[in-house]
């Protein structure tokens, strides 16, 4: 067990590979009730073409798959696992993203049975076309749910938007159309193809033992008759630098209209430290432009063109990633052409001062301050870092190494019309 | 178990409370002004504080406090409202980091009272009015906020479901009041309720984090002082029993009916049963294993989701599902069958002992987050009480099945709202 301290922290981590292949991450917490723990897959709704375990030919499965797998592994034959944790004095979840699909529970007592459970139930799939079936009228609900939704709709529109080909165009949760085609055949052929203890990361986090709780996992991963398994074959096409749509506006049952201005990422074929510098570089300038401290939000503030909705976000992962900007708005139009103007002039040189961008980094080494506070955000956000070859303790350093020369380089690069969308949802008529 | 310290000091016109701990990186200071919920004042409360953090005498331009909230490592100063009961409640939280683990050792908790002192006592006044151009920026927020309800579909038919269920009451007011009221407002207007209510308003401090009780007093007497007062009390309100249940459909374009039904508990916390009213509603629908989600959605398939909640200071409880329009009388069957079941003690000891642990998990992780913990002790302000958090887990583990069935038998349905996008549910 690798044993790894971060001084200014004043936080400790623990390691161990297992000889499957399953990466074991512990963070004592003291003084906290909880431990929490995530036990995650690096599978999530984008990968839908790739070639299952055993075969030799690349298959397309039904979209919202690994969303529906995430659901029914939750059932085993003699009931139900949330049952088994609230015995246990534990809430358990889940939840699948673009890339990643996540189990986890919490609890402030009986941490290690607990912990049992979480492994062995995520280990033994169990699917019946029965069962299967029952679960289409709960997802169906679930999809219809954010249907009804429009800062979801708004969200996924400008998605769609952006991307042409690559499969983060997709729902999450696929269309109830498209979950008819399921069954427990597929099911087996992606957890069999993706749920392989070394393409998994378990991360615990609470007031625990780490040396008894590793023994633990790998007493129970040893237990377990894994094979050597292949690299994983997963398929992407091409993908045009340029967004796909310049403008989509859509008509739902609101009272206020809504707009979001969407950039295309580049770079997306990053990992490691560069990709941490280029993700945090994105963060800064977006800050700098439109954080609340911002000329440029005051001026949309006092024209009327935003309230306290207005918000800004960059993701990015292998393959894909973009920014976006926007909220609720009395003049969506305007509002777009806006921040689309402010983001073209960030291109030119001398906007940011050193000044400015010290106090950006400041407000970020403060907000990873915060952040860790939460063990649900260190567990996550760790197991995402990890899936990139990241590390989410550089996160400090690397804020503090970025220079105003940084931030223009990426402004200039980044930046460009050909790569704007705008996705606007209005009252209908 | 490490049931956290609360040290409660009297201070001049409001109470202090701290809370030493070193589990968090940041320390938190949360400002709490209560006052009876009124139609008159629910909407001059609710512009209030977004009034005094984006304008000060200080920082006038909402650009300049913000960028000194960077400045302090990215503090967070947000404003807050809640109804509780009969109240309406304002907060102001600052979180700010504790220096201890950045490499800038300059200290940052005494900045984060100046600024709260700031914010509170020193707003950007000439003569006996607000700046003006604040108050019409902050009232057309205030506008967009009030009718992004509409927006949010879950949202809307909750607070629908409450104006049906409460009408006549003060609950029935929307926490960020009344569109037809922001008009009226005035930069005059808004400044003498702020008098009034920094005259009136039950206030409470509260600080957690790695900090000394000494320090924090001192700094809270030396920055904000105010005159004493008797916190008014919201007066009782009598419900009758309906006779009927009030039944109420709306139709809307959506695709998902929403489904919210409201009971009357009778019970508030600080009453005797109120712990077994917490089990209750877990046996029944608190959680995953809970009656509602088994038979709604695991058994039924017509939800994703179907839960219960309770409004602890107004003696509520809260059915919420997502279902298909064409099968409300179906879910609306399983819902009253699971009432009944509670009515008639059909549960087992299984879901009773379950329900207890996680409900006793529920209370621990809650003390995890400075935040989580401030409005668990908030709880004793509102009631009135002094409940301790070792109290609540010792009294709700006691709870027995009789207890259980006596109190299911004092909750009374009262009103069934559906948000439907089709004639089916009729």
């Amino acid at each position: 067990m690798e044993q790894i301290t971060f001084d200014q922290l004043k936080e400790e981590l623990f390691h161990e590979k297992m000889a499957n292949g399953l990466e074991v991450y512990i963070l004592p917490k003291k003084g906290f009730n909880k431990t929490y723990a995530t036990f995650t897959t690096k599978y999530g709704s984008v990968d839908n073409t790739f070639v299952p375990l055993g075969k030799n030919e690349f298959v397309k499965v039904p979209d919202g798959i690994a969303h529906f797998l995430e659901h029914k592994l939750f059932e085993k034959e003699d009931g139900d696992v949330f049952q088994q944790f609230s015995k246990q004095g534990a809430s358990a979840n889940a939840f699948t993203s673009f890339t990643r699909t996540a189990y986890l529970f919490s609890s402030t007592a009986d941490v290690e049975k607990n912990l049992e459970t979480l492994i062995d139930f995520v280990q033994s799939p169990y699917f019946s076309e029965k069962t299967v079936e029952k679960e289409k009228g709960i997802i169906g609900q679930e999809i219809t749910m954010y249907d009804d939704n429009p800062d979801w709709r708004l969200y996924f529109g400008l998605i769609q938007n952006l991307y042409q080909n690559h499969p983060v165009r997709i729902d999450i949760a696929g269309t109830i159309e498209s979950i008819s085609h399921i069954t427990k055949d597929w099911l087996y052929e992606c957890y069999n193809t993706f749920y392989h203890p070394s393409n998994m990361l378990l991360f615990i986090v609470g007031p625990v033992d780490p040396e008894k709780i590793m023994n633990q996992v790998r007493n129970n991963q040893a237990a377990k008759d894994y094979k050597d398994m292949p690299e994983i074959k997963r398929k992407f096409e091409d993908e045009p630098q340029a967004a796909a749509e310049k403008k989509q506006v859509m008509q739902m049952n609101v009272q206020t209209p809504k707009c979001l201005v969407g950039i295309k990422a580049l770079h997306v074929d990053q990992t490691g430290r560069e990709m941490l510098k280029n993700e945090l570089t994105m963060n800064v300038l977006l800050d700098l432009l439109f954080g609340k401290s911002s000329d440029y939000y005051y001026e949309l503030y006092n024209d009327g063109l935003v309230d306290d909705s207005f918000s800004y976000d960059y993701t990015q992962e292998q393959g894909f990633g973009f920014a976006m900007v926007g909220g609720d708005t009395n003049n969506p139009d305007q509002l777009s052409e806006r921040i689309q103007k402010i983001l073209i002039a960030a291109k030119s040189k001398g906007t940011f001062t050193d000044e400015q961008l010290e106090r950006a980094k400041k407000k970020k080494i403060g907000a990873f301050l915060r952040a860790i506070n939460s063990p649900e955000y260190i567990a996550n956000q760790f197991t995402r870092y990890a899936f990139n070859e990241m590390d989410l303790f550089d996160v400090v350093p690397t804020l503090e190494g970025i220079t105003i020369k940084d931030v223009e380089s990426l402004a200039e690069e980044v930046i460009a019309e050909e790569r704007f969308s705008v996705c606007q949802i209005v009252p209908k008529k | 178990m490490n049931a956290s310290e609360e040290r409660m000091i009297e201070m001049q016109g409001y109470k202090l409370h701290v809370i030493e701990t070193n589990k968090y990186k940041t320390n938190t200071i949360v400002w709490r002004m209560k006052a009876p919920l009124t139609k008159e004042d629910v909407t001059k409360r609710a512009l209030l504080p977004q009034v005094l953090q984006s304008s000060s005498a200080k920082y006038p331009a909402t650009t300049k406090l913000r960028a000194h909230l960077d400045e302090l490592y990215g503090a967070t100063l947000f404003v807050d409202l809640a109804k509780k009961g009969e109240y309406h409640i304002i907060s102001f939280l600052i979180e700010i980091a504790n220096e201890k683990f950045l490499s800038d050792p300059a200290p940052l908790l005494k900045k984060g009272f100046e600024l709260l002192a700031e914010i509170l006592t020193k707003p950007n006044v000439s003569g006996s009015s607000f700046d003006k151009e604040t108050i019409e920026k902050e009232k057309r927020t205030l506008k967009q906020r009030i009718q992004s309800v509409y927006d949010d579909k879950m949202r809307y038919s909750n607070a629908r479901l409450i104006e049906e269920m409460c009408k006549g009451e003060p609950y029935a007011l929307q926490v960020n009041g009344d569109l037809e009221d922001v008009d009226a407002i005035t930069a005059e207007n808004l400044y003498d309720y702020y008098k009034k209510a920094f005259l009136e308003d039950e206030m409470d401090l509260y600080v957690v984090g790695d900090v000394k009780e000494e320090d924090v007093r001192k700094a809270a007497s030396e920055l904000l002082q105010f005159e004493n007062r008797t916190p008014k009390q919201a007066p009782e309100q009598e419900v009758q029993k309906r006779s009927e249940v009030n039944e109420v459909k709306e139709h809307q374009d959506v695709k998902q009916g929403k489904l919210n039904i409201g009971y009357r508990t009778n019970i508030k916390y600080g009453d005797p049963d109120y712990f077994t009213l917490q089990v209750f509603n877990g046996i029944f629908g608190g959680f995953s294993h809970s009656k509602l989600f088994i038979n709604v959605r695991e058994k039924a398939s017509l939800a994703y989701y179907a839960a219960s909640r309770l409004e602890s200071h107004k003696g509520l409880m809260m059915v919420m599902s997502g279902i298909d329009n064409k099968n409300y009388d179906q879910a609306v069957g399983i819902i009253h069958e699971q009432m009944e079941a509670m009515k008639k003690g059909d549960f087992t000891d299984e879901e009773l002992t379950q329900t207890k642990a996680v409900i006793r998990n529920q209370i621990l992780e809650t003390l995890d987050t400075s935040r989580g913990l401030l409005e668990i002790l908030y709880h004793n302000v509102v009631a009135q009480t002094d409940i301790k958090i070792d109290d609540w887990l010792t009294e709700m583990g006691k709870v027995t099945r009789d207890q259980i069935v006596q109190t299911a038998n004092k909750i009374d349905l009262d009103t069934i709202y559906f948000l439907t996008g089709s004639e089916a549910g009729e």
